[in-house]
């Protein structure tokens, strides 16, 4: 397997212009000859389908979901960084790149980072032309926050629900596109493998969630933006339909898998509540601008937090990062909490939960100036929980919410598989080993509505790719794997549910490859996937049949994919002897509990490659070049 | 807790419903409703029976995925909630709890509690955007935008589009769902060229998937989890006007 990362050439401020000044075009009247296959209409599908319509292409688009709408970036809450400098706080392109390089802990490749940085500007732009309500400040120009680790104000928000807004402005202009026949929407329909013939993608097999029909799409190439993989972990942030099925299918047929240890823990999350809980839900990390973040001093403390005065409480993010206190980036957040009710002074159901307290900002600010900032939230955790954080301080844990992980793509956004893209989050490309607060949303546009125009564009004209007709045995023999499978899980006569699989493999997951993983821990999570995978096919219990809407069936398939996945996930994790960013290793830790990385080792992506089920995967490294950024330690002291 | 659950069962679309009666306990106050669902399912599943299709993705209530009428209310007794985010301590120990699916013509039933609800993306096909290409805009901050004009059209913004609105309305009417998308874009400069002709697209699209009339009963803002103002219908008609006006 080559992996050749195809960065242009000249110094990074200009690479992607010189990349745009020498790439190849398809003439305007040839656009329409090409057919490309969308997989996912989030923030990167969903704009990258707009777009390549609206220049002329025949786009098929597909998504699981009753509606484009309802991709799992709606429910994006805080916020979409872009260097655009409005509030004169010295923010710049280079400063945006230099942060999203050094919050991923020098684990990214420079030139993806610095082109997205660069492109950040144009997706505001974008957005509020096609009429995303961002919030404004009386003048009726545009407000910024500063979010998430950043010393500048350069995230644009639309009040608690950014991801919603933004994705119906690309959902509109999808609708607009599917209006003018440009694109071919496919609703309910599931991506259930890839095509590929001779090292290139050709098309997709899908399965019609209604029908349960299996069909064949061809296509000049594919772009997947098909999310993350959180619900690896069973419990997480992410909506109960992500999958890592495309992704996963796609990798199984070649495509490498870089980095799928990187995995994001988000700080703020509502606690678990017990056995039952399907899904976590996020507290937008805004909230730290205003909030505090503590555990009594005592373990153990049964107070009610009222009842614990200022000295017998520990302000631990202050105390140990003075200059970034509550604002200390996700990775360190996280750890913090973990180390906090690792030593037992947790707080609420099982003791798995800090306090993040509002008294001082309701104090400092008022009632009414918290509520315009963070009303909505304020609402859905009260719902939720029942408690008035106005009140009384909410509690907060950790959860799985993000996956730096993902295909491999070179510069171009292309995986190894040619004519396989990959976009948004579903790729390994700009976070490196942790991803800042309010940069997913911005990396999902700009790959959608910037970058993969020009790259596609560029692979069409200069490669030439052939349409393969849906007759071809390659996509007859694909379609027959993919039904003996469909079958198989249907004729498996078990009787567990595959949400009962998923819990038990989420807690293997979050036990052993969650905040913190060590060697032990990791081969016996490597010890065990396998065995519950096993176990998973001989007693797993599918009712009903496939020529139906059958949710059973969907479930068992997804979480078949993340029964293989986990292995991958761990086997990375295990080779990946340092810690950087979410990827935290006990072995490898400072006197005082920071991560250790290891630049002489591991600064590399490392890129597996798949050899059969149960069979050890290949690694293949790119190596990671840092000729602006200094690699330095990251402190955030 | 305990409940006696009477739920709309109906194998596919063409096949005849039915009230589907269940019983659970065990069922914690902490648990959201669609906890509770899946609870049941699970438990369906040990004895070999079809679990209940329902529609669910986000489980925070943005997405608009869920779509179920509790005890004749869409989304449940919560004021602006979902059903998602409808807990079950909400409900009395031992109660009878109804579920059921929207029901309105455009919003085909396809299994049990499922619908169809792709006539609301056609809606949006017709008309409900700004035309603007990629890479052709101008600096965001080029045209300032009154805060309040950015409030309301955050506020039209919010829309989820899930449907209760349709399916609270004895009509069957979309006329809130239309009217925050007419509002959200015909309150920013930027949606001002297409204004007029956005709202008799949609109004047009609207009547074609067969929703019903609006007759002012307003149960829609009732119902609607991001409490989306009746008002909002009074600038679609006279948008709508308009544009029967001008054209
Ligand atoms: C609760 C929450 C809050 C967040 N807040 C922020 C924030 O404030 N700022 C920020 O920058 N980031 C945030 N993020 C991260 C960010 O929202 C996501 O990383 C980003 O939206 C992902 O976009 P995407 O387009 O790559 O994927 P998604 O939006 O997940 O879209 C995936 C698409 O692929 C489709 N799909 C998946 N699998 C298949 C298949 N097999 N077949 C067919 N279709 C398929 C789905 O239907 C969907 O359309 C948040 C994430 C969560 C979970
Ligand atoms: S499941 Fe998303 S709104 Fe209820």
């Amino acid at each position: 397997m080559q992996l050749d990362a195809r960065i242009p050439d000249g110094p990074i401020e200009s690479k992607w212009d010189n990349f745009r000044q020498s790439m190849k075009l398809v003439n305007p009247a040839n656009k329409r000859k090409f057919k490309i296959i969308v997989v996912g209409s989030g923030l990167a599908g969903g704009s990258a389908a707009a777009t390549l319509g609206e220049l002329g292409y025949h786009v098929d688009c597909f998504c699981f979901q009753d509606s484009p709408r309802r991709a799992h970036s709606i429910a994006a809450q805080g916020g979409i960084n872009a260097a655009k400098n409005y509030q004169g706080d010295g923010d710049s392109v280079w400063r945006l790149f230099y942060d999203t390089v050094k919050g991923g802990d020098f684990r990214s490749r420079e030139a993806n980072v610095y082109r997205l940085a660069h492109l950040s500007r144009n997706i505001i732009d974008q957005c509020v032309a096609a009429g995303v309500p961002f919030a404004r400040e009386y003048g009726g120009l545009l407000d910024n926050r500063s979010f998430g680790g950043a010393q500048v104000s350069r995230t644009f928000y639309a009040r608690g629900q950014t991801g919603q807004q933004l994705l119906l402005g690309c959902y509109q202009a999808l609708a607009r596109q599917i209006h003018a026949g440009q694109v071919k929407m496919h609703t309910r329909t599931e991506m259930l493998d890839l095509v590929v013939k001779d090292g290139r993608a050709h098309g997709i097999i899908t399965r019609d969630l209604a029908t349960g029909q299996v069909e064949r799409h061809t296509g000049h190439a594919v772009v997947l933006a098909t999310g993350g993989y959180g619900r690896v972990f069973y419990l997480s942030t992410n909506a109960m339909g992500c999958n890592v099925t495309a992704a996963y299918r796609a990798h199984k047929r070649g495509a490498a898998f870089a980095n799928p240890c990187y995995t994001q823990i988000h700080p703020t999350c509502i606690p678990v509540h017990g056995e039952s809980q399907s899904k976590l839900t996020l507290m937008s990390e805004s909230l730290r601008n205003d909030g505090r973040i503590w555990v009594p001093q005592k373990p153990d403390d049964k107070r009610t937090p009222s009842d614990i005065p200022e000295n017998e409480r520990d302000y631990y993010l202050e105390r140990k990062y003075p200059s970034f206190g509550n604002l200390a980036p996700r990775d360190i957040a996280s750890r913090s909490a973990k180390e906090a009710c690792d030593g037992g002074k947790g707080v609420g159901y099982g003791g798995r939960g800090v306090y993040l307290d509002f008294a001082d900002a309701i104090n400092r600010l008022g009632a009414d100036a918290i509520k315009a900032r963070y009303g909505n939230l304020f609402d859905m955790y009260q719902r939720i929980t029942a408690d008035n954080p106005y009140q009384t301080p909410m509690r907060i844990y950790p959860a799985s919410h993000y996956t730096m992980g993902g295909l491999w793509v070179d510069y171009h956004l292309m995986s190894n598989v040619r004519g396989l893209f990959v976009l948004g989050e579903a790729n390994f490309s700009d976070h490196g080993a942790n991803r800042l607060g309010a940069s997913a949303l911005m990396q999902g546009l700009a790959d959608g509505y910037f970058v993969i125009s020009d790259t596609l564009g560029n692979y069409l004209a200069s490669e030439k790719p052939e349409l393969m007709s849906t007759d071809d045995g390659a996509f007859q023999a694909v379609e027959t794997e993919v039904t003996e499978r469909v079958n198989k899980l249907l004729q498996a006569n078990g009787n567990r549910s595959a949400a009962s699989f998923h819990r038990e493999l989420g807690k293997i997951m979050w036990e052993h490859c969650g905040m913190a993983r060590n060697e032990a821990g990791l081969k016996e999570a490597l010890q065990k996937i396998p065995k519950l995978r096993e176990e998973f096919w001989a007693n797993i219990g599918v009712p009903g049949t496939g020529a139906q809407l059958n949710q059973s069936l969907e479930e068992a398939g997804r979480v078949a994919d993340f029964m293989e996945f986990a292995e991958l996930m761990c086997r990375d994790a295990l080779h990946r002897d340092e810690s950087c960013g979410g990827h935290f290793r006990e072995e490898h830790q400072s006197a005082d509990g920071e991560a250790v990385r290891n630049d002489k080792d591991f600064c590399y992506a490392g890129a597996w490659e798949h050899k059969g089920v149960g069979a050890e995967q290949e690694l293949h490294k790119e190596e990671l070049e840092f000729d602006n950024v200094e690699l330095a330690t990251r402190s955030y002291k | 807790m305990k409940f006696k659950l009477h739920i709309w069962r109906q194998p596919g679309p063409n096949a005849e419903g039915h009230m589907a009666r269940y019983e659970i306990d065990d069922v914690s106050p902490d648990m959201s409703f669609l906890e509770m669902l899946d609870l049941l399912n699970e438990n369906l599943h040990g004895k070999g029976e079809e679990p209940i299709a329902f529609d669910s993705d986000c489980r925070e209530g943005i997405c608009g995925m869920c779509s179920l009428v509790v005890n004749g209310v869409p989304h449940g007794p919560e004021r602006g909630a979902t059903v998602c985010q409808l807990h079950m301590r909400s409900f009395g120990n031992n109660s009878d709890i109804h579920i059921e699916p929207w029901r309105a013509k455009a919003f085909p039933v396809m299994r049990d509690l499922i619908v169809d609800r792709t006539s609301f993306d056609r809606i949006i096909q017709a008309g409900g955007y700004i035309s603007v290409n990629s890479g052709a805009a101008p600096d965001a901050n080029a045209i300032p935008i009154r805060k309040e004009d950015a409030d309301t059209a955050f506020e039209a913004a919010t829309c989820i589009g899930c449907g209760a609105c349709v399916a609270a309305c004895k009509n069957a009417s979309a006329m809130l769902f239309v009217s925050a998308k007419n509002v959200h874009l015909a309150r920013l400069p930027q949606g001002q060229p297409e204004r007029i002709e956005r709202a008799l697209k949609m109004v047009e699209q609207m009547d074609a998937e067969g929703f019903g009339n609006c007759t002012n009963q307003y149960e829609c803002e009732a119902v609607c989890p991001k409490e989306i103002p009746a008002t909002f219908i009074a600038d679609l008609n006279r948008d709508f006007l308009k544009a029967a006006i001008t054209k």
